[in-house]
């Protein structure tokens, strides 16, 4: 039964939880303090997060980072990815892993092209 | 041909697909993989909004300026408190749901049944929240002029840099012009509602109040709309064809029509995904309660149905931050 094999364990054993339940509600903490991090980080705007990097403000990819580290714990905690034998986890998560950032990166290059094409262009958008 | 009771986990029925490689039931396995398949559908939306923003990057609406809204509190300037509040109630009844198959694991029924309905009752919850964001979104708030090439002009006190509604400003032209039903006229001939306002009561308006000027689409540096001056809305204002109060598919009063379009598309996907999650949790909830599981020996099933929901939490974790927090 996948019930005797939990592993009770996360952040790289550094929390031990003594049951199911209990790791359930830690999770759930975690997953809490991170939404209250985004949105207070979302409200203000902190002036020196603004700075950009890789095309994107250092906001934005704290934002998304932070989103990937929720969804993480969601998969490997509330689905149970974490007791899943190591074939599985992999034919689930490395599809995503990889045509998710290709797909991103594709069409998130191609549309600052266009917009280089439509702000230097001699076609005026703004009528 | 003789029939032989086959053992799974025996060796010898290797060849016939006798053993687990992956040691998860049928049903587990096509439920991930389902869930695999709509992950890539989510991932092609938000990419695709990715898109139109990065086409669009010194002019897309600023989401806060969009979002504004609190239940009972009118008036009050309030970004994001309501979706941080809807990320919330579905984490939560992603929790209870999760404790269900815990509970599911230990036989309890009587734990499962509750915390079935608490599941049930918080996506009830943001389903209707998602109904009240988008009766918000599509009556929307001040109105705005668009011009001929589909450009939004909205409408700031000068002095404030505040929003100024249409209505705070608008003059009175008498006008025939009447919304044209189909029982008038050509039977099968109608049109859509007509604004409250005609472009030239806008126009007359704006032209009596020295305060009032045009913010456009383009965004500045620090990420603010560019307000221009009294002189160059008075020359602006002559490019609007069209009054749009609040969004449908066609306009919007916020900005980009591909906006509200994505808006629309994506969230109403979600929460399709939401409310049919609901639907399948009160089938799963009338089984428990009748006991189809206890006599089956085993609650995989809530498991199952688990992990859809816990996925329909995760896809809102990265609208939550794409739509409203990027």
């Amino acid at each position: 039964m996948a019930h005797a094999d939990q592993k009770l364990a996360i952040f790289r054993g550094l929390l031990k939880f003594k049951s199911n339940v209990q790791k359930i509600w830690g999770v759930l903490i975690f997953l809490s303090i991170v939404t209250t991090v985004e949105v207070v980080l979302g409200i203000i705007k902190p002036a020196s997060l603004m700075g950009m990097f890789l095309g994107m403000k250092i906001l934005n990819w704290i934002f998304i980072i932070l989103t990937i580290v929720k969804a993480y714990y969601i998969a490997w905690d509330f689905m149970h990815i974490r007791d899943e034998k190591g074939s599985f986890k992999g034919s689930i998560v490395i599809p995503l892993l990889i045509l998710i950032p290709y797909l991103a990166f594709i069409l998130l290059v191609e549309a600052d092209y266009i917009f280089d094409v439509m702000s230097t262009g001699f076609v005026s958008w703004n009528f | 041909m003789e029939v032989t009771a086959t053992n799974p986990n025996e060796e010898t029925n290797v060849w016939g697909g006798g053993n687990q490689p992956l040691n998860a039931s049928y049903g587990k396995m096509m439920m991930w993989f389902f869930i695999v398949s709509d992950a890539l559908t989510f991932s092609g939306f938000l990419v695709a909004y990715g898109f139109s923003r990065f086409k669009n990057i010194d002019s897309w609406p600023i989401a806060d300026e969009v979002f504004t809204h609190f239940p009972f509190l009118h008036g009050v300037d309030a970004p994001m408190y309501y979706v941080a509040l809807m990320t919330f109630i579905l984490i939560f009844s992603s929790v209870t749901m999760v404790l269900a198959v815990d509970a599911g694991h230990h036989m309890n029924k009587a734990k499962v049944t509750f915390y079935m309905l608490l599941t049930i009752i918080g996506g009830a919850v943001f389903v209707g929240s998602q109904a009240w964001e988008w009766n918000n979104f599509i009556k929307g708030e001040y109105g705005a002029l668009e011009t001929r090439g589909g450009q939004i002009l909205q409408f700031v006190d000068a002095s404030s840099n505040k929003r100024v509604a249409l209505a705070d400003f608008a003059a009175t032209i008498d006008t025939p012009r009447t919304t044209h039903a189909s029982s008038n006229g050509i039977w099968f001939v109608d049109e859509s509602t007509l604004p409250n306002y005609s472009v030239d009561e806008i126009k007359a308006g704006f032209a009596a109040n020295e305060n009032i000027v045009i913010r456009g689409e383009k965004i500045d540096g620090k990420g603010h709309k560019i307000v221009l001056s009294r002189e160059a809305s008075l020359e602006k204002i002559n490019d609007a064809v069209n009054v749009v109060e609040g969004a449908n598919l066609i306009h919007n009063e916020y900005g980009n029509r591909l906006f509200a379009d994505f808006f629309f598309f994506i969230t109403g996907f979600h929460g399709f995904h939401v409310f049919s999650g609901v639907v399948i949790n009160c089938i799963i909830f009338f089984n428990v309660i009748v006991g189809t599981y206890e006599r089956r020996g085993h609650y995989e099933m809530v498991e199952k149905v688990g992990l859809y929901w816990h996925f329909v939490d995760l896809v809102w974790v990265f609208v939550f931050t794409f739509f409203y927090l990027v």
